[in-house]
């Protein structure tokens, strides 16, 4: 391998290397590794309030290091995992959920899209079965009004 | 029936442009989240003073409404509600109380002795534990609690005296003290 290709896959190696770092610092980790495990879990589900589009645990910002606290702390004290994500729902309502909850606020959200492709899907049968079955059918036949205007027009022509 | 099918798009398209012009209005603050606490019990905390103020907690407060006003030494737009905050204590209009949120106790007292104190009573939520119980998720956040201890408002971002004239003061009128 030349020396420049070797130098380019090390620098884009650490830039990614960059990204999947978290944000988690190490004075934060619990000593156990299965209650820090559950806590990742946790943390990985729940919005950053600040930035809005992170993870809490991604997120470098205070509030997210003062909520991956908190839910350490509750985890230690004999939590479960529904109840620590609950009472950080409780202070700061159901937008901290990366997931939202279904519930009949967030239907729409939830519902919607596949309600629309079937609608799109059926929509789209109906036009395609009616193009096969009546094609001619498209124009309604002309009544005695239009019939004799057009044997009058014709008439002219052949004059 | 046929021309009503060929209107949908535009229907839909209607709807959909109603929905992001609402959404776009100005003064609309899209990071504003609507808060989980509001007709709850507000949490307890029980905080050390700020400089000279006696300690401040939760309990002693109980009995009349109280406006709880979240605080930092090192937040910009804090300083920008704040000599609103001195004029409304000058005139005694609110009963108001600080917390300094996530601030060295010097700091805090600091900027009190600089710009002047506002509040009745200050405490200090150092590790911002009472925040978090509150859902603050930002300075300057504004809390008016009831007097049986229910949040009833929450203002975030620095109070204006529009806020204060058509919500906040007309509320607590409307609590039962002004």
């Amino acid at each position: 391998m030349k020396m420049r290709t070797r130098i380019a896959l090390i620098t884009l190696l650490l830039v990614f290397a960059g990204c999947a770092a978290w944000a988690v610092e190490p004075r934060e980790r619990l000593a156990d590794p299965t209650l820090e495990a559950r806590a990742r879990g946790i943390s990985g589900q729940l919005r950053c309030l600040v930035c809005q589009n992170e993870s809490i645990d991604e997120s470098g910002a205070d509030l997210a290091h003062d909520i991956r606290i908190f839910v350490r702390q509750r985890l230690t004290a004999g939590d479960t995992d529904a109840q620590t994500v609950q009472s950080v729902v409780n202070r700061y309502g159901a937008f901290v959920l990366l997931r939202p909850p279904v519930e009949p606020a967030t239907y729409v959200l939830w519902y919607g899209p596949p309600l629309l492709v079937v609608a799109a899907l059926a929509g789209s049968l109906l036009w395609l079965r009616r193009r096969q079955t009546a094609p001619e059918s498209e124009t309604a036949p002309l009544n005695a009004e239009e019939t004799s205007r057009l044997q009058r027009l014709m008439r002219e022509t052949d004059g | 029936m046929k021309r009503i099918f060929y209107l949908l798009p535009l229907a839909l398209f209607l709807v959909l442009a109603a929905y992001f012009a609402l959404s776009l209005r100005p003064g609309r603050d899209i990071h504003e989240l609507p808060s989980a606490m509001i007709e709850k019990p507000a949490p307890a905390f029980e905080l050390p003073g700020l400089g000279d103020s006696a300690p401040l907690a939760l309990n002693a407060l109980k009995g009349h409404p109280v406006v709880i006003n979240f605080f930092a030494s090192w937040c910009v737009p804090c300083r920008i509600e704040h000599p609103l905050l001195m004029r409304l204590a000058q005139q005694n209009r609110i009963p108001l109380y600080g917390i300094d949120y996530k601030d060295k106790p010097e700091d805090g007292t600091r900027l009190l002795a600089t710009y002047g104190d506002p509040y009745r009573l200050a405490g200090m939520d150092r590790d911002g534990r009472t925040g978090l119980d509150f859902g603050v998720y930002g300075v300057p956040e504004t809390y008016v609690i009831d007097a049986g201890g229910i949040i009833r408002k929450r203002f975030v971002g620095p109070l204006t005296a529009e806020t204060v004239d058509q919500e906040l003061l007309p509320l607590l009128k409307q609590l039962g003290q002004s």
